[in-house]
């Protein structure tokens, strides 16, 4: 986990996409969201949950590790930047690779966008826009010190497993303090392959 | 993030692009400290951030509008305010894209007879052809026949030129505005109860409460803000209740969510009343201190078992005892309540209840205990204040007490005779449209075709008026059936003021001119008046020296605006009303010293007794239709359905219904009520009363849930009866197409705002929410 960093809080998300629309009001890649809205539950409940960039750091994140362009630089901090447009080669090796499902790829321009923890912002003290304009705090910027001083008692969790593979993240996720399960199970259920609802 | 809910506001702090202005360990801008400037401070790009607020909601969030060198806004940008602490809804962080959108109306629209098409005339014709129009239909058909209906998003200088329009220029009883159809209720139930309209405390009083409850509003989409006090009370330890028929993003995690049925709520809230005096749990002293009328709401209440309203409320009678316990033990609770329990033809009983509880437990005028209602639009609480509601006067005087007559055209400068009576509420005008009796109209920043319950009826009063004129900066679906539009400013073209749902007075500033062609709202009407003659009684030329009068004219009655200057405001951040001297630093909380502003200082406790909705069930309508919003779009759309953000969010309304009617998801459903019936997709989920069915209703007809809703008043606040009405529900073969919105002839409408008709339903159904079988 880094210093600074986003905590992801599903328990408090309400769904409202505050976080898409200023991911999209970004200065470093306006007009696009690179934030993903997903439903865990749907036509049970309206629970929601965001996902941003994980920032992964195990021993670097997945998406840098595949990328045949060494297009996916990270910085000191430990954030993991978007592609250099100067390298990459849009040929989708790593969003095949990212376990939480971040990257995209713009087709037509043949360049990878995801989030990079708004560079722009952070380097100068901001928090990023998501975590900045997110009303519930289901996204919270900060240190976990923080976080515990403002929400007393809270878990968070840096390390989630997907099958064999164990991936430690930049970014962190509470997790409920009455059922700490370490590491988190990563993924969710497959609903569609192909753009095919597979769940019929 | 400051932990401390009284952080001061900011003061036009900005951002610092050099990081060696910002201060050590510093993690946002929140905390940057900024400097203070006598002008807004451009950075190094030539970006200027200017202050201001959203045009949307009740919140009233603090924003920061971008604007670029040659003065056009071009984004926004979070602003640590009091109100909302850097947070924004989706909705307001896109609220900037209105402004420069090409939809916008840049000249006025004119035609002779609805028959015509429009044609873009000069201010100077469209000005000339209104004064005619309302001449001749005034001298044949007397002074009342001719009718304008404001709005609550207008800043309150607006509303308080409304009013006085309508009354010293126009001469006509009959002003009304969109208010009307948002929380009148609750207005006239703090009236009777409190003897002043407003919430009795502000939302950082949240995060002190041990215990709150929610009725009848969906906070987390309609005031998603407001949700960080909710979570902050929360993370303090606080039990949450709601009480609604859906279960919402906020009832999701609550610790007693009652999903009753609609149109039961003031039997539900007696019922737990009786719980409370039945386990000696009401605050006695209290009681004998400060209310009266307690022994007949006790009788009543007594009335009211749990076994008998768990049979009208579809609910398990053991959740009313938890509720009761939970809200009655807690040592400081709050009550807050939004359009849920006030669209009803009850709506006025419904709050009465509330207020009822709350005061029988002792949870009033104190820290982290007390009664709110949450205002829906910007402008929804000050907007009712300075004289654009029929009945009232600035200042929240009363058309018809002699004395504040006497008062009002003493500031005015005319005679008492000449001071119109009480006119009728929006609904009812309407009604007066279809009958003849108003043949004229001028609305200002509202739609009634999309917002107005029962549209057929709604459509037929407009088009039976002989002339209909709107002020608007988009065409909206009822502009597109006037005579004549001016097109007017957006809220960041103007300076102005709000009241929030706390009743705290917030200033917008202006960020960019008007485009070439657009004036202001202050300017349309002062400029009609002065050709109907008045032009001596409007001489404003900008929103200051209306807030100047308007000030004057609030000064020394509940509603005292007479210490609030804009520069105090830009100070401050804001001050909530009452505040009679500009060195008052207003009343955030009402009621701390025990007295309301009724002569005796009392709360006056009503009797309330249930009645079922006016609308009634059989075997052709079983179910309840329920209607509400949607967080990516705002009352009637027309200024969300335009931006591409939010129709890509929630591109089309649909019918949420539950599992148990065998429909899957994304299938066409068609809802029939006796008004009429309409084919949506269905979402399925759990999430909702299995006898309800919820249609959001920001859509025109053919997917408008407004027309399938009743025309049904509330006896005292007039306000429709848009959350209850019986339907059914049934398979249908195809899905009404979201017609798309209105342009200006020669305009291409906005290739965003084009929903795809023939796409299958995206495989997350409207919110996503929806279900299909589950293996």
């Amino acid at each position: 986990m880094m210093g600074r960093t986003i905590f992801i809080d599903p328990g408090r998300c309400i769904g409202c996409q505050a976080c898409v629309s200023a991911c999209r009001e970004c200065d470093s890649h306006r007009g696009k969201s690179m934030i993903h809205l997903d439903y865990t539950d749907e036509g049970h409940s309206v629970a929601s949950l965001p996902t941003v960039c994980m920032h992964c750091e195990d021993p670097v994140a997945p998406c840098a590790e595949v990328c045949p362009a060494d297009a996916i630089l990270v910085t000191a901090d430990g954030v993991v930047q978007q592609a250099d447009t100067t390298r990459c080669i849009g040929c989708s090796n790593c969003v095949n690779a990212c376990p939480f499902g971040v990257p995209k790829i713009d087709l037509q321009a043949k360049l990878q966008m995801k989030c990079n923890l708004c560079y722009d912002r952070t380097a100068y003290g901001l928090a990023p826009m998501c975590a900045t304009v997110c009303p519930t705090g289901a996204l919270f910027y900060g240190t976990v010190e923080e976080l515990q001083a403002e929400r007393p008692g809270v878990q968070v969790a840096d390390t989630f497993v997907f099958g064999e593979t164990e991936v430690r993240t930049g970014v962190a996720m509470v997790v409920p303090a009455e059922r700490v399960q370490w590491p988190v199970p990563g993924g969710l259920p497959v609903v569609e392959i192909n753009g095919k609802d597979v769940r019929r | 993030m400051t932990a401390d809910p009284r952080a001061a506001a900011d003061r036009r702090t900005f951002i610092p692009l050099d990081p060696s202005l910002a201060p050590p360990g510093t993690r946002a801008f929140r905390d940057a400290g900024g400097i203070p400037a006598d002008q807004w401070h451009a950075d190094q790009n030539g970006e200027t951030l200017v202050p201001t607020h959203c045009c949307f909601c009740g919140v009233q969030c603090g924003m920061y509008l971008r604007v670029d060198r040659g003065g056009k806004v071009f984004g926004v940008e979070p602003r640590n305010h009091d109100i909302n602490r850097m947070r924004l809804c989706p909705k307001g962080i896109n609220a900037y894209q209105q402004v420069n959108h090409p939809d916008r109306l840049t000249a006025p629209l004119m035609r002779r007879s609805r028959d015509e098409e429009f044609r873009e005339v000069s201010w100077e014709e469209a000005l000339d052809f209104t004064v005619s129009e309302i001449k001749r239909i005034q001298q044949t058909h007397g002074n009342d026949a001719f009718g304008l209906l404001g709005g609550a998003s207008l800043f309150s200088e607006k509303t308080y030129l409304v009013g006085k329009f309508a009354r010293v220029a126009l001469k006509t009883r009959h002003v009304d505005y969109n208010g009307r159809l948002c929380m009148v209720s609750a207005a006239g139930a703090n009236k009777l109860a409190f003897g002043i309209d407003r919430a009795g405390n502000p939302f950082s009083d949240i995060l002190l409460t041990d215990c709150l409850l929610i009725a009848g509003s969906n906070v987390g989409e309609c005031f998603p803000v407001m949700t960080q006090y909710v979570w902050g009370a929360r993370d303090r330890g606080a039990s949450l209740i709601v009480i609604d028929p859906r279960e919402t993003a906020i009832a999701r995690t609550a610790d007693i969510h009652v999903a009753l049925k609609p149109g039961t709520d003031s039997a539900f809230f007696t019922s737990v009343l009786h719980v409370v005096i039945e386990e000696g749990l009401t605050d006695e002293n209290y009681l004998a201190a400060h209310a009266t009328g307690w022994e007949e709401v006790k009788a009543k209440a007594a009335e009211y078992p749990p076994s008998r309203a768990a049979a009208i409320c579809g609910i398990p009678a053991e959740q009313i005892v938890q509720v009761a316990r939970t809200f009655a033990r807690a040592p400081r609770a709050m009550a807050w309540h939004a359009r849920g329990i006030e669209h009803h033809s009850q709506g006025v009983e419904n709050c009465l209840t509330v207020i009822n509880l709350c005061t029988a437990t002792g949870h009033i005028g104190k820290p982290g205990a007390g009664y709110g209602t949450i205002t829906g639009q910007g402008n929804g609480q000050g907007g009712r204040e300075h004289g654009q509601k029929s009945d009232l006067l600035p200042g929240g005087r009363s058309i018809m007490n002699e004395e504040h007559r006497r008062q009002i055209c003493e500031i005015w400068g005319i005679e008492e005779s000449e001071l119109p009576a009480a006119g009728t509420s929006m609904m009812e005008m309407v009604w007066q449209m279809q009958r003849r009796e108003i043949r004229g109209l001028i609305g200002i920043c509202n739609n009634p075709f999309v917002s107005l319950p029962n549209y057929q009826v709604v459509k037929e009063g407009y088009d039976t008026t002989e002339f209909h004129a709107q002020f608007d900066f988009f065409l909206s679906e009822t502009a597109a059936n006037a005579h004549v539009v001016f097109p007017v400013t957006t809220w960041a073209e103007d300076e102005g003021v709000m009241a929030n749902a706390e009743a705290r007075v917030v200033k917008h500033n202006k960020a960019q001119d008007p485009p070439p062609g657009v004036r202001t709202d202050t300017w349309a009407m002062c400029e009609l008046a002065r050709r109907l003659g008045a032009g001596d009684k409007f001489d404003f030329p900008d929103s200051r020296s209306v807030f100047d009068e308007l000030r004057v004219a609030s000064a020394g009655t509940v509603n005292d605006y007479y210490g609030i200057t804009y520069e105090r405001l830009e100070e401050t951040g804001g001050i909530a009303w009452p505040c009679p001297t500009t060195d008052h630093p207003g009343t955030p909380r009402l009621f701390e010293d025990g007295k309301t502003y009724h002569p005796d200082g009392k709360i006056h406790l009503q009797v309330v007794e249930w009645h079922p909705p006016m609308d009634p069930y059989d075997d052709e309508h079983p179910m309840s239709l329920t209607t509400g919003r949607t967080v990516a779009h705002f009352l009637s759309g027309n200024q969300t359905r335009r931006l591409g953000a939010l129709v890509e969010q929630t591109p089309r309304p649909w019918a949420e219904v539950h599992p148990s009617h065998g429909f899957r998801n994304g299938e066409p459903v068609r809802v029939v009520t006796r008004r009429g019936s309409e084919v949506f997709p269905a979402l399925v989920t759990e999430a909702i009363r299995p006898d309800t069915v919820f249609i959001p209703y920001h859509w025109p007809v053919p997917t408008a849930a407004n027309a399938l809703t009743i025309d049904a008043l509330d006896p005292r606040s007039k306000i429709p009866e848009y959350k209850v009405c019986a339907c059914r529900i049934e398979h249908a073969e195809r899905i009404d197409e979201v017609p798309a919105p209105p342009v200006a002839p020669g305009h291409v409408a906005y290739p965003e705002t084009q929903v795809s008709r023939t796409d299958p339903l995206p495989p997350t159904a409207p919110q996503g929410r929806g279900t299909s079988e589950r293996s």
